[in-house]
């Protein structure tokens, strides 16, 4: 703190100053840059979601619809949904910690395509163009999960205009996905052994085959929607021999497995953050690393858990109950192995490990209360109500939310070369825990009580509903003033914060053995790797952590 | 209303109990965990709080043994909640014998009742304590869904389609009745009522709204005006088409050696698609109703080739004479 009435920016060249003029930043191939470019982009879009959030929360204040018309409700829920899920949270971590990352983690100069890269930015910025154009043209109602025949035939909203701006956007996905996996196969250091590797890459390894799976298929059926509305080929009409719920077979094929996409990076955060701020090695790391690719693999398997009232058969909806149970087993056996981590730790309360550890409290909520809804009766009463809307704001807000700030604290030095104000982040961190519990805990009682989802109004004689939601926007608003002070803190320490160390943290990790910011080839000489992820005090990294005293035993 | 601040809603129908059992059960064990974790991560944190900025714990590589038991004991709980949750989802789900039958037709936004004795209801229904009610429920538009939730049910009302649910209510009383799947611009405001009362009010109810034609009537008079008589008989014994007396519920051959049930769901495909599933030893001559009649007559129709199956239709009432000479009217839209 002393160093923060006099900032200097950093003399050497590095990824930030190598080159300047806008033309540098839109041309780049550096990963670092391109994940910055995601940076600013995913945050636009976060605040415009978080817009439509406020404005929801504020209409179900009272039981009549006081605030805006019915219509204008149903467009404000389905566009929050459509630009956080697909504009914010399925890019969020992997687009940009984990572009920036994944090649210093492994000890590599850049992506393996880093023209790909790019490309990939641009997509997903073209997408976002044509949604924002569908949003200002009128808007779209059809709730993110765009159920025919309602999509199809009834909804007189930009739905087609949308729905391209998501196909287009899911090509992002998949090529980020694909560039990844190559990475991570052929661009690993020497010595960088598969069980090297940091859990974060694991994760991401995991999230990139749901994203090349899963999205094409998303693709196709947003591709269906537009036919049926634009020819009427009939694939989702009964009128003309189709089957309306195969959509929603369709839909959830993917994006079930999209929820992972959305969490598994976060829980890659996590690992690093337990490990690195606790000074020790994951407990279980193998656990770890196999359970991502356990849940990708089941998160596969278990769509149908969405479709119990659907109609669709009694023993479907058994077998799928049961995968559905099954897919909560590896997550579990993440939260044991995190906590289990901190048993003889040497725990710090820096920001990041706030964040860290209050992803573990909700994420285990959000993953607990999953419990309730892939058991048949329990959820034939649950589904479409407020419960399924604190479940996964649990899992997406609590979890990812929580990881993806955790993540950017903890890498920010790296990322910007300057320190975030350490007093203001746990501050900041303590006040988005509070405000979040405030805003969704209420919701899993609304939603047991049996208010549905989706309602611009609700019954003035369930006084009970009403004081619940005044809780829940209470929270909301506590919540966006969290969220608001990193993103002034930040911005302000990129110009004045305290100048950040290559390693300020003290550890062992690839990235932290270069300069910050790192220079645009990230190491200057190739590393080559001799130690597991995570291992603190080695012989060989005696340069690095010599400064702490050796206190291992002589025990395996 | 409770005066206490509720955290359940009301409890109303035979399975309310058995839903509150599993949900309490899963709470029970979800909380339990839930601050079994929290409370040995809130433990570690202080215990193991780092001292002395250069400490290096010990590291620890991990345990099999500990990864076993932490994976076996969740599977077991996560099993057992599977298996008493889907028990008593199968109960629910399988219709009972006997039930009362009401049709409900969602359209937006409104729900629209018919019962078996011809009274018709929109956004209200009213049944009887203590006795089985099955709704047989199909929509004119989009997606709806039937949510009870003092009864603990909900099922998706689809188009194209008769999807069922059924409840027995416990206590007399009015119930929200909300619609759960998002049905457009006003699908908050498809709500309405079931009024649940004594037996004896419910009589008294029923003959006060009589003089309606009940959905079996009405679908025998729609037989006529449609000219399904022509073919299948003007009672149903049957002549170019196939006999309907006695069909519904039975298995019925298909001219492709396969059987099929005859139920809802068959009669319905077989007066709109009528070339996709023919009753062995008859030509593909049926015009399609495709269009030709909503989705209430529809019903109406399916009520009447069902009556042609059960000899004595409930009825409280008196059945009401079946008109030889209807008035052309009641058929096309």
């Amino acid at each position: 703190m002393e160093e923060f009435d006099k900032p200097s920016p950093p003399s050497r060249v590095n990824y930030l100053n190598a080159e300047y003029g806008v033309k540098s930043w839109l041309l780049t191939k550096d990963h670092k840059r391109i994940a910055l470019l995601y940076l600013g982009a995913i945050s636009f879009f976060f605040f415009i979601g978080s817009l439509y959030a406020m404005a929801i929360r504020l209409e179900l204040l009272t039981p009549q619809g006081d605030l805006v018309q019915s219509s204008t409700y149903n467009k404000m829920f389905t566009q929050h949904g459509i630009i956080m899920v697909f504009f914010f949270l399925i890019p969020s971590i992997p687009a940009t910690l984990g572009n920036f990352l994944i090649p210093m983690m492994i000890g590599a100069k850049d992506l393996a395509f880093p023209r790909i890269n790019l490309l990939s930015w641009y997509i997903y910025i073209l997408g976002g163009i044509v949604t924002i154009y569908a949003l200002l043209a009128g808007g779209v109602d059809t709730g993110w999960t765009f159920y025919t025949p309602y999509s199809t035939t009834f909804s007189n909203t930009y739905v087609i205009a949308t729905g391209l701006g998501i196909f287009i956007n899911g090509f992002s996905s998949i090529l980020t996905g694909l560039n990844f996996i190559v990475t991570i196969h052929t661009m690993r250091a020497p010595g960088m052994t598969w069980y090297r590797l940091p859990l974060f890459v694991w994760a991401h390894y995991a999230t990139s085959l749901i994203l090349i799976l899963g999205t094409p298929v998303l693709a196709i059926t947003m591709v269906l929607v537009a036919l049926e509305r634009l020819a009427h080929i009939g694939i989702f009409d009964p009128a003309a021999g189709g089957d309306p719920v195969l959509f929603q077979h369709l839909f959830w094929f993917y994006s079930h497995p999209a929820v992972y996409i959305m969490v598994l990076p976060g829980m890659g955060v996590i690992s690093e953050l337990i490990a690195n701020f606790s000074r020790k090695n994951i407990f279980g790391y193998k656990f770890v690393a196999f359970s991502s690719l356990a849940i990708a693999v089941f998160g596969f398997l278990v769509w149908g858990h969405h479709l119990f009232v659907s109609s669709q058969s009694v023993y479907a909806g058994m077998i799928f109950s049961l995968l559905s149970f099954a897919v909560a087993i590896p997550s579990a056996i993440k939260v044991f192995n995190w906590t289990a981590t901190l048993y003889k730790a040497s725990i710090s309360y820096d920001t990041p490990m706030l964040y860290a550890l209050g992803f573990i409290g909700l994420f285990t909520i959000g993953g607990m209360t999953g419990l309730f809804l892939a058991a048949l009766a329990v959820d034939v009463h649950l589904s479409d109500t407020y419960f399924v809307v604190a479940h996964f704001h649990y899992i997406m807000v609590g979890g990812t939310l929580l990881a993806y700030l955790g993540g950017l604290h903890y890498w920010w030095p790296k990322i910007s070369g300057r320190m975030y104000p350490e007093g203001w982040g746990r501050f900041s961190a303590l006040v988005v825990f509070v405000g979040f519990n405030l805003t969704f805990s209420p919701q899993f009682v609304l939603g047991y009580m049996g208010m549905p989802r989706r309602y611009h109004t609700y019954p003035a004689d369930l006084v009970s509903w009403q004081v619940l939601h005044v809780l829940s926007t209470a929270g909301a608003s506590i919540l966006g003033v969290g969220l608001l002070i990193p993103l002034f803190y930040l911005v302000w320490s990129m110009r004045y914060g305290r100048i950040a160390e290559a390693n300020p943290w003290h550890l062992p990790g690839l990235e932290w053995q270069t300069a910050s910011p790192p220079p645009t080839e990230n190491f200057l000489t190739t590393p080559i790797v001799t130690t597991e992820a995570y291992e603190f005090a080695p012989p060989e990294h005696k340069e690095v952590v010599g400064r702490f005293e050796r206190q291992r035993p002589a025990e395996v | 209303m409770q005066s206490w601040f509720p955290f359940i809603p009301e409890s109303a129908s035979t399975i309310s109990g058995d839903v509150d059992a599993v949900y309490f059960y899963i709470s029970g064990v979800t909380v339990f965990f839930t601050t079994l974790i929290s409370l040995v991560t809130i433990f570690f944190v202080i215990r193991y709080r780092r001292r002395n900025p250069f400490e290096i714990p010990r590291p620890i590589e991990g345990s099999t043994k500990l990864e076993t038991l932490w994976s076996v004991i969740p599977l077991v709980i996560a099993l057992s909640m599977f298996a008493w949750g889907a028990k008593v989802y199968f109960a629910q789900y399988r219709p009972p014998k006997n039930a009362m039958e009401v049709y409900v037709v969602g359209k937006q936004w409104m729900w629209k009742f018919q019962h078996s004795t011809g009274q018709r209801e929109i956004n209200e229904l009213h049944v009887p304590v203590g006795r089985k009610i099955k709704l047989i429920m199909t929509t004119e538009d989009v997606i709806h869904d039937v949510f009870v939730p003092a009864f603990r049910i909900k099922a998706d009302v689809v188009p194209g389609r008769y999807t069922t649910e059924w409840f027995e209510a416990t206590k007399p009383g009015r119930y929200h009745l909300f619609c759960a799947e998002y049905c457009g611009m006003n699908h908050s405001g498809m709500g309405g009522w079931v009024v649940v009362m004594e037996p004896t009010e419910f009589d008294n109810w029923l003959s006060g709204n009589a003089n309606q034609a009940s959905p079996a009537t009405a679908g025998q008079q729609m037989f006529e005006s449609l000219g399904c008589v022509s073919c299948h008989g003007a009672n149903g014994e049957g002549g170019r088409g196939p006999a309907l007396l006695g069909v519904f519920g039975s298995q019925v051959v298909l001219n492709n050696g396969q059987t099929v049930r005859a139920d809802e769901a068959y009669v319905r495909e077989s007066i709109l698609n009528p070339q996709a599933k023919i009753v062995t030893g008859f030509g593909p001559i049926m015009p399609s109703f495709q269009g030709q009649v909503t989705e209430e007559q529809l019903l109406q129709l399916v009520a009447y080739v069902k009556s042609l199956s059960t000899p004595k239709p409930e009825t409280p009432t008196t059945k009401p004479p079946v008109a030889t000479k209807p008035s052309g009217a009641v058929a096309r839209p």
